[in-house]
């Protein structure tokens, strides 16, 4: 008898609290298409934000309910944006793999100092300045990109500038909005021909403050007049896939190497 | 005056979190913002304010008279864990971020040693059924003081240069720390 009264009474308290919570549990439950669930472990879980939406699982979320497609997300790759696409029993868009790539080569000994800085060591600091370089397009060197960058694929060079390792970019873009002076740009891996300046002063003053920047001589818009025009002092590519590769040597006889392919320093 | 001294007494004098040192984990895991903060402190104060009410009508209807008093520390998990249980549904079927927001530390309300040590105290104490009440929100509201405090001062933090080594968990537990110096203060004023 002493055994059977805590056993009731427990059992009873126990059975009326569960019966409670399945009462609450029918009204206030919440319905959530299993699918999201499974769209979001596939996703990198980085929660970059760079799909536009708050976090992977509210990319997960729009893309279930179709609002956006799985190849929106820039961070994975093929494979998982195949299984998201299966999962969903829709055919998967094409991925193209982008990186950032840096629009300058004012290396410490390239471009020249407008004197000695000692202020906050960020671009944004030195930027707020005129910046340390004599030329006001250029990188800072400070590495803002490489502290913004999420997924450790930037670090700064001996030469002073960010160097983006293939393997690790995502293309987050975070580096692009970083950058104080835009120097970051997302473009297809499979593009070769870069204009490696952002200077849009007279060939005569930037040759000056930078060895490697763009004097508009014209010789690469000569090379490849469908693709290449000159436009405020700067090379400007206006369209990527018109170049033909033939025509690549032609264009990198740039005499300050400010136009062309990457070179081996370049990459990580 | 005695409920009034009661109420006093839970949110200032011995407040759970900065008297007794009870519920610290959502206190440092949850006040980052005063968002969000605020929120765990009124689920927190209402789990409180109702587990008082249940566990009372329990320990005195049930359990004391048929001598079961041995019974209490496996009843109160039970009433703690089933009123989790249901503000969690509730939060998450009104307020998907926010639940978003408390995460992991929303069901490990059913862990908080604040809201058990209230349960026990309450029969310990042999508060009546309003003393109980009393006392159960009372306590809710000083969880929610503190944490909505540490939240305020963490806001500020996050603009402070922190020296290198205290940033992070440190800085935060000395924060805790001294708040609890600052609440030593009221000691003693109500017995």
């Amino acid at each position: 008898m002493d055994l059977l009264l805590p056993l009731i009474t427990m059992g009873t308290l126990g059975f009326l609290f569960s019966l409670g919570l399945v009462f609450a549990y029918k009204k206030l439950r919440v319905y959530e298409d299993p699918k999201i669930e499974k769209v979001a472990e596939l996703l990198p879980q980085t929660n970059c934000g760079a799909c536009g939406y708050a976090g992977c699982r509210a990319f997960a979320e729009a893309v279930v309910k179709g609002e956006t497609t799985p190849n929106s997300c820039p961070v994975g790759d093929e494979e998982s944006v195949k299984q998201i696409a299966e999962t969903l029993g829709i055919t998967a868009a094409e991925v193209i793999k982008k990186m950032a790539r840096l629009h300058c080569r004012g290396t410490h000994e390239a471009a020249k100092d407008r004197g000695t800085y000692f202020g906050i060591s960020t671009c944004d600091a030195a930027h707020l300045i005129g910046g340390n370089k004599q030329c006001s397009y250029g990188c800072l060197h400070f590495g803002d990109c490489a502290r913004a960058c999420p997924f450790d694929a930037i670090y700064m060079s001996e030469e002073g500038l960010p160097v983006v390792i293939e393997d690790k970019c995502t293309a987050c873009g975070k580096c692009v909005e970083a950058c104080s002076r835009n120097l970051f740009e997302l473009h297809p891996t499979s593009q070769e021909v870069i204009v490696f300046c952002r200077s849009l002063d007279r060939g005569a003053v930037s040759k000056k403050v930078c060895k490697n920047s763009c004097i508009a001589c014209g010789i690469c818009s000569r090379a490849c007049p469908e693709a290449i025009v000159i436009e405020n002092n700067l090379a400007i590519i206006t369209d990527y896939k018109k170049i033909d590769p033939e025509k690549i040597p032609d264009i990198e006889k740039c005499p300050t190497e400010a136009i062309g392919r990457l070179k081996k320093e370049d990459e990580g | 005056m005695e409920l009034v001294a009661i109420f006093i007494s839970a949110i200032l004098i011995n407040n759970f979190v900065l008297h007794y040192f009870l519920g610290i984990c959502p206190f440092l895991g949850v006040s980052k913002k005063i968002d969000s903060a605020l929120s765990m402190g009124l689920a927190v104060t209402f789990v409180m304010t109702i587990t008082a009410v249940v566990s009372w009508v329990i320990n005195h209807w049930i359990l004391m008279p048929h001598g079961l008093d041995y019974l209490q520390i496996v009843s109160f998990i039970l009433v703690i864990a089933s009123l989790v249980q249901l503000v969690e549904m509730f939060i998450r079927k009104i307020s998907p971020p926010l639940y978003q927001a408390l995460g992991i530390y929303l069901p490990l309300i059913t862990t908080n040693c604040a809201i058990f040590f209230l349960a026990l105290m309450a029969a310990l104490r042999n508060y009546g059924f309003v003393q109980s009440v009393i006392f159960g929100f009372g306590s809710g509201l000083g969880f929610t003081l503190a944490i909505i405090l540490m939240a305020g001062i963490r806001e500020q933090l996050e603009m402070a240069d922190v020296p290198e080594p205290f940033k992070g968990a440190a800085i935060t537990l000395i924060v805790a720390g001294i708040m609890a110096l600052a609440f030593f203060g009221f000691s003693g004023m109500i017995k």
